[in-house]
């Protein structure tokens, strides 16, 4: 039987880096986090559920996310998207909502499909995210390199809010770690 | 079995934002959008031109940033369906400053009147119930809506109602279509 293996191996990889990310989601006062899970988020979100001074929510589709967030900034709070790649796929038009009114959104996306890809259903949407975004209105960043995380992403939001901008940030698999299936 | 005849959807709109007071309303795309402008147009007011399945989850978002402010979702069935998935949300987040109302006319009445779901034995109430909503059955006169509209303001939401409407075309009552305007009024209005 298949079973997943390696998760444990990238929520190792994710916790060194997701740390300093939640430093940065306080500096820039982001209040409500929403995300479809995503292994290389993990971290990051257990440390988001925690806190009690931000609203962590599921959402059922990452198109929700989107239109969630724009209402969070209508009533005034900032907010932060988690998702993986095969989930932009999910927000084309809803994407619309943010462009179309301007609202700062800002999105972190863990990428599959991208990097030695065991999952073939993953690579359509792995290899085509940043187009798709760029083509919605995007500024896209690609993090390859765990000494650019805090960087890339303290600018990323930066950008967002101080310029009314669309921002994602691609957490490229090489950094966040292959996801591998083995046999037990 | 005794079926209710339909409810007048600008009617309905009316009479629930005769007294705005301090609500925040979000109008999903198409008719219900039309019907908020109809009822007077209000910086209160967040109207959706497209993003069709977004109303209830911008609602909701805004509900959770503005807790103390209650907060009125107004759309048709097509964009619910369209975004059923996110009453999930709003029953787990269970927000009591919500309320999803909804003016099912059984068609999508922007492109040609093609039957939705509704019409053929989907219920939203029930959708809703089971998402823990708590809905408010049968409001089939403008009597029950004028009580919707005053428990609007209790705080006990997320409040969930679905009522029938005529499958009619009321004039088109058409407000701004620059989003950028819709946001910055809107959020002036809101934190100011």
């Amino acid at each position: 039987m298949n079973s997943p293996q390696n998760p444990d191996l990238i929520i190792e990889n994710s916790t060194k880096w997701s740390i300093s990310i939640y430093e940065l989601l306080h500096k820039h006062f982001i209040r409500q986090v929403v995300y479809v899970p995503d292994s290389g988020h993990s971290s990051l979100i257990n440390q988001c559920h925690r806190d009690r001074t931000i609203e962590t929510i599921v959402m059922s589709t990452e198109e929700e996310g989107v239109a969630h967030l724009s209402g969070a900034w209508l009533g005034g709070d900032r907010g932060l998207m988690l998702m993986q790649s095969s989930g932009v796929g999910n927000c084309v038009n809803m994407f619309s909502l943010i462009t179309e009114c301007r609202i700062p959104f800002v999105t972190f996306i863990t990428m599959r499909g991208q990097w030695g890809e065991f999952n073939p259903w993953q690579v359509q949407m792995g290899q085509n995210t940043h187009e798709i975004l760029s083509l919605s209105g995007f500024v896209v960043h690609t993090i390859d390199n765990p000494e650019d995380v805090v960087e890339t992403i303290d600018a990323g939001l930066k950008l967002a809010f101080d310029s009314s901008r669309a921002i994602a940030v691609l957490l490229s698999q090489r950094l966040i770690g292959r996801k591998e299936f083995v046999e037990k | 079995m005794i079926t209710n005849q339909p409810l007048h959807r600008r009617e309905v709109v009316k009479c629930l934002l005769a007294e705005t007071k301090d609500l925040l309303v979000v109008s999903g795309l198409g008719s219900a959008t039309y019907d908020c402008a109809a009822a007077g147009d209000n910086e209160k007011n967040f109207y959706l031109w497209g993003a069709m399945g977004g109303s209830v989850p911008l609602a909701l978002g805004l509900a959770i940033a503005q807790p103390n402010k209650p907060v009125l979702v107004i759309t048709g069935d097509g964009d619910l369906l369209m975004g059923l998935g996110a009453l999930t949300t709003v029953g787990a987040q269970a927000p009591k400053n919500l309320a999803i109302v909804v003016l099912d006319n059984e068609i999508y009445g922007e492109t040609g009147a093609q039957p939705t779901a509704t019409a053929k034995g989907t219920d939203l109430n029930a959708i809703a119930r089971a998402c823990s909503l708590k809905v408010i059955d049968d409001v089939f006169n403008l009597g029950k809506v004028k009580e919707l509209s005053q428990t609007l303001y209790l705080g006990k939401g997320p409040i969930f109602a679905n009522i029938k409407v005529e499958q009619e075309t009321p004039p088109k009552i058409l407000p701004s279509t620059d989003g950028v305007f819709l946001k910055n009024r809107f959020r002036d209005a809101v934190l100011s």
